[in-house]
């Protein structure tokens, strides 16, 4: 139980005052960057770097690893508000939450969200403190082949959900796909489908496609329908979050495999949005309401969060016990960690126990006070679909080209966020589904890697996606979900019937 | 906190502003920045390059070096060639600095981008990055001679190099290899230096040539064994770092007869159309960086060559460099069509 007694001295290295200020100050910087859309965590702690090199290393990644739980946090609310997911993650949320917030539950969407969030990063930070060692080993098993049977596995579980017909999806599927494919090939180091122009050469970037699709989108379709949210505006009831919060235990089941799969697809480090995406997919295949998902299920909004945060928080280790960020945020701590000092790798564990033990007591209190603050302010945000479209529909488009804009400085990008939002427009009214289209930007190009990678290696032998046990079991998995509702048909036609 | 350094932002420019209207400007005055600095990183957060800048940034702002804020800006895209060309563009915009890493020659060769060094203002050379051929510490090779010999035996594309990216220094290093002992390896590119080395800890690629920094805290941990650093003369940092090995103890590839050198530039750039003054003035800025305590440890941990070069000094060197790189590729079969 040496762990414990290391952890405890950890709470006592956070507990002290000034500490605890910078955990409040993370927090709420945090959440401020996780509601602007484009402003992600990466860039977020990036920016508040330098802020951090006079303090101590301890309080340093105390302040940043706090912003990094608020803009986990933060993420969701502009999700489920206005459908315009501040944080790549984020984009399932809007699946179900904001359904629920047009149906005038956003007080309820909310709160699922943020308490989600929080399961998803204590069941992930327990795992930290107990089985740390053991995990880093695990994540080394992972190579390209096994990697990209992580990213089959996650399209797997998404193909076949949308209502629409599966054409559609396939279609909305292959736009993905071939936007992933701008810019440079990783693996040949040369430019494709830039077609001459300099603009191209970056590719498109997740974000803006997203903030367009959703975001500009959304604006677009109110607009056609009237200048109104459409249903009723949410009464401000500040007992929604007691009320939501003993409803929530119903779904236990989906929060556990939410947490598994977060914290699995955190250390691989495959990161926290296909995490998210498999894990809405999953619970919709396994839940008994699954067919009303898309239509404001609560369930539907527990499922993404905890796995985001679960994947979020399950990130930093192998970060800190190999060296690999597991998310880009994490990447940006890593830098951290170097110009304070602290190397990170198989000693750090050994050689800097006040650092990485304060550090682990921090996600705990981090993530109680982060949930405190947001769920103060849940009838707060959930009255801001009371103001008038006409005047917060202005104030959106600014936030969105702002958000668009700081991605990568450059004005261009506010022009392709416009394009997506016609796309966005189009797609909609035509009835294709948004969802596939940001998947496979979204994990395509990654997915490819992995896949040429793995061919590379093995010389251009396909039996390398069944070369072991671990990398044969999960494409064994991905080929079950794929074929899944055919597999329950067989097994509902070989049940014997009940005589009539 | 954020508010607060916008605060001393803007604080900053009113105090410049008005004393440029109150003080009678001295013909030959010294140029200082009047707005914040950019500092352009062209490539992705977390990485070599990006460390080197946000230390440097952070270095800085701690010893006050500059009257206006120094804001370290990414732009990865397109090997880099997004930051190199956004640089370009900002003709006489003399807030816009960049680091450079070899990408500075190597994307518009393999990418044929319209972009050349030469369009940008050179301001001074940083430092120079080592690399290290590196094998897993559970495989039996203790030396050049021995990996070479196993990767013979073996038919070719047997043995995995892994590496940053495709057709930069990674590949070009590895094609190096090949063409110095006649083997052949699959090369694999990857993301970033960190993945790299873990992926020969995980035993998924047989061999890496990462810069020192990139895999030090694999080689603590015992994880990874160099076999030979890439530089003419062996490193000078005598700290141990694990079994009484330290930077010192790698012998060169070249005594190995591994006949091969390659250093990657850490330098600085500036948009075209900058006046000397102008030059000097960052020029001036990087040797009071250079004798921070901060940066004497990033050069030690990173066993980095510590070369500074300015003028026409660096830009002779770049251009010798490019050449270089250009043979290298030519015959690597890596030029754009």
């Amino acid at each position: 139980m040496e762990e414990i007694a290391n952890l405890m001295q950890g709470f006592a290295t956070v507990l002290e005052p000034f500490n605890i200020g910078v955990m409040i100050i993370g927090i709420l910087l945090g959440v401020i960057i996780g509601v602007l859309p484009g402003l992600g965590g990466a860039n977020g702690v990036a920016i508040l770097l330098p802020l951090t090199f006079s303090m101590s290393p301890t309080s340093a990644i105390i302040m940043l690893s706090c912003i990094y739980w608020g803009a986990l946090f933060g993420g969701a609310i502009t999700s489920v508000l206005f459908n315009i997911p501040g944080e790549p993650w984020s984009v399932a949320t809007t699946f179900d939450g904001h359904p629920m917030a047009q149906n005038g539950r956003a007080g309820e969407a909310l709160t699922a969200a943020f308490t989600s969030s929080f399961v998803g990063a204590l069941f992930a930070v327990v795992m930290i403190t107990l089985v740390a060692p053991l995990v880093a080993r695990f994540a080394l098993q992972f190579g390209a082949a096994e990697k990209f049977g992580v990213y089959f596995l996650a399209f797997c579980s998404f193909v076949g959900l949308s209502k629409e017909p599966p054409a559609k999806t396939v279609v909305a599927m292959m736009i993905g796909f071939a936007l992933a494919a701008v810019g440079l090939d990783q693996m040949t180091g040369q430019l494709r489908l830039t077609f001459g122009s300099t603009e191209l050469l970056a590719g498109f970037d997740f974000l803006i496609a997203v903030i367009g699709l959703f975001g500009i989108g959304e604006i677009l379709l109110t607009m056609e329908e009237g200048l109104q949210f459409k249903g009723k505006s949410a009464t401000i009831n500040p007992r929604v979050v007691l009320q939501t919060w003993m409803e929530l235990p119903r779904y236990w089941a989906t929060s556990i495999r939410s947490c598994i799969i977060g914290c699995w697809m955190g250390i691989t480090p495959a990161g926290a949005t296909p995490a998210s995406f498999m894990s809405y997919g999953i619970a919709k295949r396994m839940s008994p309401r699954g067919k009303n998902f898309g239509k404001g299920e609560i369930e539907g909004v527990v499922a993404p969060e905890t796995a985001a945060h679960a994947a979020g928080t399950s990130a930093l280790l192998p970060m800190l016990s190999l060296g690999v960020p597991g998310s880009p945020t994490a990447a940006v701590l890593l830098g951290g960690l170097l110009i304070w000092g602290l190397q990170p790798g198989p000693l750090l564990f050994v050689e800097q126990k006040e650092f990485v033990w304060g550090l682990i007591a921090s996600m705990y209190l981090g993530n109680i006070v982060g949930l405190l603050i947001v769920l103060t302010c849940v009838p707060l945000l959930a009255a801001m679909l009371r103001i008038p479209f006409p005047v917060i529909a202005p104030i959106i488009l600014v936030l969105c080209a702002i958000g668009a804009y700081t991605v990568h400085n450059n004005p261009f990008d506010v022009v392709m966020m416009m394009v997506f939002g016609v796309l966005g427009y189009v797609l909609k009214k035509c009835d294709y589904p948004l969802a596939p289209l940001v998947l496979a930007l979204v994990l395509g190009d990654k997915a490819e890697e992995a896949f040429r990678q793995a061919l590379l290696g093995s010389q251009g032998s396909l039996t390398v996606f069944w070369s072991n046990g671990l990398v044969g079991s999960i494409m064994l998995l991905g080929l079950i979900a794929l074929f899944w509702p055919i597999i329950q048909n067989g097994m509902a036609r070989l049940r014997p019937r009940p005589a009539v | 906190m954020m508010s607060q350094t916008t605060r001393i932002a803007f604080g900053a420019l009113a105090a410049v502003g008005v004393a440029g209207v109150l003080t009678p400007q001295p013909a030959q005055a010294q140029w200082q920045p009047s707005r914040p600095i950019e500092f352009i990183v062209p490539a992705g957060t977390g990485g070599g390059a990006d460390q080197m800048a946000r230390t440097i940034q952070g270095i800085v702002t701690k010893y006050n070096l500059t009257k206006t804020p120094m804001v370290v800006i990414n732009k990865a895209g397109g090997a880099g060639g997004e930051g190199f060309l956004d640089v370009k563009a900002s003709r006489n915009n003399p807030h816009k600095i960049i680091i450079t890493l070899s990408n500075l020659f190597t994307t518009p060769l393999a990418t044929g981008i319209p972009f050349n060094w030469k369009d940008l203002t050179p301001v001074a050379m940083l430092a120079l990055d080592e690399f290290v051929l590196w094998v897993n510490a559970e495989t039996p090779y203790k030396s050049v001679k021995d990996y070479v010999a196993a990767i013979k035996n073996a038919p070719p594309g047997q043995f995995k190099m892994g590496g940053t990216g495709s057709r930069q220094e990674d590949q070009i290093i590895t094609v190096a290899i090949e063409k110095s002992t006649g083997v052949k390896f699959t090369y694999i590119p990857f993301r970033g230096g960190g993945e790299v080395a873990v992926q020969l800890v995980g035993n998924h690629v047989n061999s890496t040539v990462n810069n020192p920094i990139e895999a030090v805290a694999q080689w603590r941990g015992g994880k990874v064994r160099p076999l030979c650093v890439f530089d003419d003369a062996v490193l000078p940092y005598k700290e141990t770092i694990v079994d009484n090995l330290s930077w010192a103890s790698i012998p060169t590839c070249i005594s190995q007869g591994l006949n091969l050198d390659y250093l990657m530039l850490r330098g600085i750039f500036m948009s075209p159309g900058a006046t000397p003054e102008q030059v000097n003035y960052y020029v001036e800025l990087f040797k009071k960086v250079r004798e921070t305590p901060e940066w004497k440890k990033l050069m030690a941990d990173g066993a980095f060559n510590q070369s500074f070069m300015v003028g026409d000094e660096y830009a002779k060197w770049v251009a010798k460099e490019e050449q270089r790189h250009r043979d290298l590729m030519k015959e690597a079969g890596f030029l754009a069509k």
